[in-house]
């Protein structure tokens, strides 16, 4: 048995609130919030429904995103500020926005970071990096 | 009322250090205190004659609260009104509007406003061990690979306003290319000695794309405050006051990348309101101290504030001659992206430069041409909060 060379990137420090997130994760399941009261989409995690004209404390479920989305924006970074990314560079660092309306930061992965652009088709994969944390990272969408 | 502060206080001292890529042995509460010695003398008062203090929860990092306290006693410094102002690099504006109304509300006679910033990682106070740092946002950015500073998260700006209006860094490069000649002539610029040309940006290395790193401010160590009095108050102190004539802030969100256009800054509502409580327009503005984290942060400003319509910033840069001694004299000191910036010192910089032109004391850098009115810009985070503010000489009362 060879050993894996131990993850070195930060990971998330879930609070009460975003746990469920990443529970998800780890099943392969993208998750976010949506409020029960007005209907608003959420994400990043949150305790109150942050809609325009809804005053909710504990009205956001989880519901099951379908995983597909678009490239709203991203960068190729040649210069990371952690050095868990030194050999990664350069890598895609992008803000998807899922069909359902919300976006997220994520890492665009497998293509030729010349074949992305702002408003190609995504959908997720799954990064099991330690036994407790799933990443979802995104690909092009064939 | 929206116009109650026009020309109700004015900034009546000035004090700044010059930028320096680290001061080591320097922390940020003695940065500030060295700012603010300046800046007091410079008002020609005495420590005893300041009765109120902004500052900046920099100073708070891993020290827990009672920071503006602290700072207070650490100087020698008893003021009956002090407080911290937390709007990152909108905070030299934010603090010169809050000081405005402070001394209008009688809390305060003279309110010294300022903020220091250490580099030397031996000197930058760190969050105690153990303790939980990590918010609800950056929980869910670190995990995919941070980028240095705010890099990232402007680069995909840039990126966007590339896909939707087509300017590149042959077009952004000139925003740094005017401001270095700038600094060229600003003795207190960090790139004084050091001439740049748009083939210099254009072939400087990929932060993080497309961002070049001549288009990308260079943290630095450094302080920078200033004194605010009413404006009657003002007028019998030594220098000629550079009066506030109207601002405001934009607040729109705590990171980049859950609402909102993002090419859109919010400094338009900042904008709105300095120049309605001002009771001037972008037209009547002579000289520019816009936030110049990046490129292409200069260009969304200025769109957002008035100066071009939207996605015409690209345009209208290189229509204009931004250097002190142009037809759009902008960032007289050199800007961020050449001047230096000390965190948020750097957003106070470009309030005190204002100050500097409209008391006609920028030596060598300054405009030759009228400076009576000025523009100032500050910009936190990743275009989460944006300030905007008018400074005018007396004729513009």
């Amino acid at each position: 048995m060879t050993s894996e060379p131990a993850y070195n990137k930060p990971l998330p420090t879930p609070s009460a609130v975003s746990q469920p997130f990443w529970d998800a994760a780890r099943e392969h399941r993208l998750v976010y919030q949506r409020c029960r009261s007005c209907g608003t989409r959420v994400f990043y995690p949150r305790d109150v429904c942050p809609g325009p004209e809804c005053f909710g404390v504990g009205t956001l479920e989880w519901v099951d995103s379908t995983g597909k989305g678009w490239v709203y924006s991203y960068t190729i970074s040649y210069q990371p500020a952690h050095p868990g990314f030194a050999d990664d560079v350069p890598y895609v660092l992008a803000i998807v926005e899922l069909d359902e309306g919300w976006r997220m930061n994520t890492n665009i992965v497998n293509c030729d970071h010349d074949s992305i652009e702002i408003g190609a088709r995504v959908e997720v994969v799954w990064d099991d990096v330690t036994p407790e944390f799933t990443l979802p990272k995104f690909q092009l969408a064939g | 009322m929206d116009d109650s502060l026009r020309g109700a206080a004015a900034i009546v001292g000035i004090g700044e250090l010059k930028p320096e890529r680290t001061r080591p042995g320097r922390d940020a509460m003695s940065l500030l205190a060295e700012a603010a010695y300046l800046a007091i003398q410079d008002s020609g008062l005495t420590k005893a004659d300041i009765d109120g203090m902004i500052v900046d929860p920099e100073l708070a990092v891993g020290s827990g609260g009672g920071y503006a306290a602290r700072m207070a006693e650490y100087m020698g410094i008893y003021p009956t009104w002090a407080t911290g102002c937390d709007a990152q690099g909108a905070a030299g504006v934010a603090m010169a509007l809050q000081a405005a109304a402070y001394v209008n509300a009688g809390l305060a006679r003279y309110v010294l406003c300022g903020m220091g910033a250490a580099i030397d990682p031996a000197m930058r106070r760190r969050p105690p061990a153990g303790g939980r740092t990590e918010t609800a946002t950056t929980e869910f950015q670190a995990p995919f690979g941070p980028t240095v500073a705010a890099n990232g998260w402007y680069a995909m700006i840039a990126k966007r306003y590339e896909a939707l209006y087509g300017a590149t860094v042959e077009k952004r490069a000139k925003v740094s290319v005017d401001f270095r000649y700038n600094a060229n002539h600003n003795p207190m610029a960090i790139f004084h000695d050091t001439p740049i040309t748009a083939d210099d940006v254009v072939n400087s290395r990929i932060v993080a794309d497309p961002l070049h790193l001549l288009e990308c401010v260079m943290p630095c160590a450094g302080g920078c405050a200033f004194v605010v009095a009413r404006a009657d108050v003002a007028q019998s102190m030594p220098h000629k006051p550079a009066y506030i004539l109207g601002g405001g802030l934009g607040i729109l969100r705590g990171n980049l990348t859950h609402v909102g256009e993002i090419t859109v800054s919010p400094v338009g509502r900042g904008a709105k309101k300095a120049f309605s409580m001002a009771g001037y327009g972008p037209p009547d503005v002579q000289v520019m101290e816009i936030y110049d984290s990046f490129t292409i942060t200069v260009m969304c400003e200025l769109e957002e504030s008035g100066f071009c319509r939207k996605g015409e910033a690209a345009d209208w840069i290189q229509a204009h001659d931004l250097t002190f001694e142009g037809d759009k004299p902008m960032n007289t000191h050199g800007g961020q992206l050449s001047y230096g910036q000390a965190s948020t010192a750097g957003g106070c910089a470009q309030v005190t430069e204002a100050v500097r032109q409209i008391r006609r004391d920028g030596g060598e850098h300054q405009v030759p041409g009228p400076t009576d009115l000025v523009y100032v810009t500050g910009s936190g985070g990743a275009f989460s909060q944006q300030s905007a503010m008018l400074l005018g000489s007396e004729a513009t009362l």
